[in-house]
């Protein structure tokens, strides 16, 4: 069993700062401190108040999470606040007084949802908030408000039973009533805490930049975010594949999950953020935070200075792709050599029938003319598991990760494979591009063989597989005996390898990419790449960590796709390491007997 | 009091844009005005909530009701909206 990470044990060793080659420092560790409030270098005046932490005094000392988003930040820490506990009932209060204060919380709900309505710039965002406060000063949620009380509920008691009694009416409506639903429970834990006077529950907005810590970060939690004031994203739970680390990705921010003790570190403590190390430090005062936000600063100038293909320090070189959806996600800003790993899932997902022929040729030829000449890496449509898609008409099955996905699709109906490999063809006749193409969840040697059949019948000579499955890692010789090229998805690989469920929250120590059992199948594929002189790339969330980065180099990995922002933070790292760093780095990772040992030991050994 | 009842025309029952229309004229009339299904508990006409968790689809006979002065033309006009197909009518701002 891996050493579950489960206590807030501050460990004293602090990480070298980028381009501090001096190793690891022993950093004065508090330990976990209980003594709110006394470090004079917290403003108390935000400090207090807000305080809801769990159990225990805030935390202090330097807390260890896993690093999902690269960089380095510093600033004050400010909770998201969950939703409010709802306390025992009172009775006997005065049904008057209750009920002008369950109005009262409402009305003030409503108009602080207007008045965010009017502050976003983003018309979509506005329109919900704005529907969110109509739903707040409903007459029909007001009425039931004003029977509770009544009634004899006090406040908290009687907005709570109303919100759950909507709430109800609409799901037994069903279809897309019931969606407004989850509306409902966001004016309730809105109105509940403003009755109770606990913090809103959402984004905080203390005016000003800071860290965002939360227990974990849900899509409806962060889409208002305003990336201009959150410096840093530090997590409680979730894992590497977790929504915060997608998130932190797209939008560049550091990021730390699975950190244990975070929610309890006093709100408005200044903390340093290493999204690389997963280092979360408390106890630094503004001066220290000035000066790591200078250096975070400098590496960003340096590494938006550098550009061109990715390489190491000796000119090994390291093709460095994009993962995409569509044409959409190209931006012009971001230098890379093609595209590593082109979803094709979102023509297809919202259909009730497949998308036709001609409309995929278009959506293909925009994204292969998007890079003339260059690499474009098509993967077929991946179906099935999260992704069920109405037009395939498949049944419920009771283990879809295991199941009719990806490949397998092919099975019931090869037409769906066939039509979408003909468009790829034909997109790359009309746009002269030679593009690559690779099927998800290829499991054996037979499966690889009847692909590979299909696309070469049409045309197409670069057809490769994704590696998700571990005997398909396994058999990486034989595979690419029929294949051009193989393609790591170290997001489902893990999930596979380790019987994890990459939604499950728990396991997130399981789904590390730094595990070394995973490490290991990566490095199978790559040895059997170079005996057999074909690519071998890394298209999960592992190629798009840059402490991770230079040890799949190190395994002989000779592509990694990413999302855009994390291109230029791995350019970098791989720019500072020679190649013999990187496969130093991969030995050292492959000896380790977990993941926080492997990357606390590749950390340690610096760069170059 | 003065009650109308009325069957739902829009194919689509009073849901989304019909039931928005609705609770936008309801609003709008001088006087409160309320809505029940069937033998249900009566609620506010002027409510999205209420209105939406009324469930009604294409056909179902609702009973509209309000009191005072303008009670009869406030009734008249609202029950002569939901007996139009709502669907079928243009969007202004589409």
């Amino acid at each position: 069993m891996p050493e579950p990470t489960a206590a807030p044990v501050p460990l004293s060793e602090t990480a070298p700062l980028p381009g501090n080659t001096a190793g690891t420092g022993t950093a004065p560790g508090t330990g976990t401190g209980t003594d709110p409030g006394t470090d004079p270098r917290v403003d108390p005046g935000t400090a207090a108040g807000t305080d809801t932490a769990a159990s225990g005094g805030p935390v202090t000392g330097t807390l260890r999470g896993l690093g999902v988003g690269p960089g380095r930040a510093a600033g004050r820490v400010f909770r998201m606040a969950g939703p409010p506990p709802l306390p025992a009932p009172v009775r006997g209060r005065d049904p008057g007084r209750e009920r002008r204060e369950a109005l009262r919380a409402l009305a003030a709900v409503a108009s602080e949802l207007e008045a965010r309505a009017a502050a976003a710039s983003d018309p979509a965002a506005s329109a919900i908030l704005e529907a969110q406060s109509f739903i707040a000063a409903d007459p029909g949620l007001l009425e039931s408000v004003e029977g509770n009380a009544a009634a004899g509920m006090d406040a908290a008691h009687a907005v709570d039973a109303a919100c759950a009694g909507y709430r109800e009416a609409l799901l037994a409506v069903g279809g897309l009533i019931a969606e407004r639903a989850a509306d409902l429970d966001d004016i309730r834990n809105r109105a509940v805490a403003e009755v109770l006077g606990l913090p809103v529950p959402g984004v905080p907005d203390p005016g000003h930049p800071f860290v965002l810590v939360a227990d974990d970060l849900a899509p409806a939690d962060t889409a208002g975010l305003d990336t201009g004031t959150v410096l840093a994203l530090v997590t409680e739970r979730g894992g590497p594949t977790s929504h915060t680390a997608i998130l932190a990705r797209a939008l560049g921010l550091p990021a730390v999950v699975s950190c244990p003790g975070a929610t309890r570190i006093g709100e408005g403590t200044w903390v340093s953020v290493d999204g690389t190390t997963g280092e979360v430090r408390t106890g630094i005062g503004e001066e220290e935070a000035a000066e790591i936000r200078r250096r975070a600063t400098a590496d960003r100038r340096r590494r938006a200075a550098s550009g061109g293909p990715g390489r190491t320090a000796d000119g090994h070189p390291v093709e460095l792709l994009l993962n995409i959806g569509s044409a959409a996600d190209l931006r012009p800003e971001v230098e890379a050599e093609g595209v590593g790993l082109f979803r094709t899932e979102f023509l297809f997902l919202d259909r009730r029938e497949a998308p036709g022929f001609d409309e995929q040729v278009a959506a293909y030829e925009e994204v292969f003319r998007a890079f003339p000449g260059g690499k474009v890496v098509v993967r077929t449509l991946d179906a099935g598991s999260d992704k069920p898609l109405p037009f395939l008409g498949a049944g419920r099955e009771p283990n879809p990760a295991l199941g009719v996905r990806g490949l397998r699709v092919a099975r019931g109906r090869p037409a769906v494979l066939d039509t979408q490999l003909d468009a790829i063809a034909e997109a790359a006749r009309m746009s002269g591009a030679e593009p690559w193409v690779m099927a998800p969840m290829v499991s054996t040697v037979a499966e690889a063989d009847d692909f590979a059949a299909r696309a070469r019948a049409r045309g197409l000579t670069r057809v490769g597989a994704m590696i998700e499955v571990p005997a398909a890692a396994l058999r990486a010789d034989r595979l690419l005996e029929r294949l051009d090229f193989l393609s790591l998805g170290t997001n489902d690989l893990s999930q596979y390898a380790f019987a994890a469920d990459r939604q499950h929250g728990e396991l997130a120590d399981l789904l590390d990419p730094w595990q070394p059992g995973l490490l290991r199948l990566v490095s199978e594929c790559a040895r059997a790449g170079r005996a057999a002189g074909k690519p071998i790339g890394v298209c999960g969330e592992a190629a798009a960590d840059p402490l991770l980065a230079p040890v799949l180099v190190g395994l002989g990995v000779t592509s990694l796709s990413m999302s855009a922002p994390s291109v230029a933070p791995v350019r970098d790292a791989l720019a500072l390491r020679s190649l013999e760093r990187c496969r130093n780095d991969a030995r050292t990772a492959l000896e380790a007997d977990d993941p926080a040992r492997a990357r606390q030991a590749v950390a340690a050994n610096g760069p170059s | 009091m003065p009650e109308r009842t009325v069957v739902i025309a829009s194919r689509t029952g009073l849901h989304a844009r019909p039931a928005k229309l609705f609770v936008q004229a309801a609003a709008a009339q001088g006087v409160p005005v309320r809505i029940r299904l069937g033998a249900g508990r009566s609620v506010p006409a002027d409510s999205m909530l209420a209105v939406m968790a009324l469930g009604a689809e294409h056909g179902a006979e609702v009973v509209l009701e309000a009191e005072g002065p303008g009670a009869d033309a406030a009734l008249d006009s609202l029950a002569g909206l939901l007996s139009r197909d709502l669907d079928a009518e243009e969007a202004p701002d589409a």
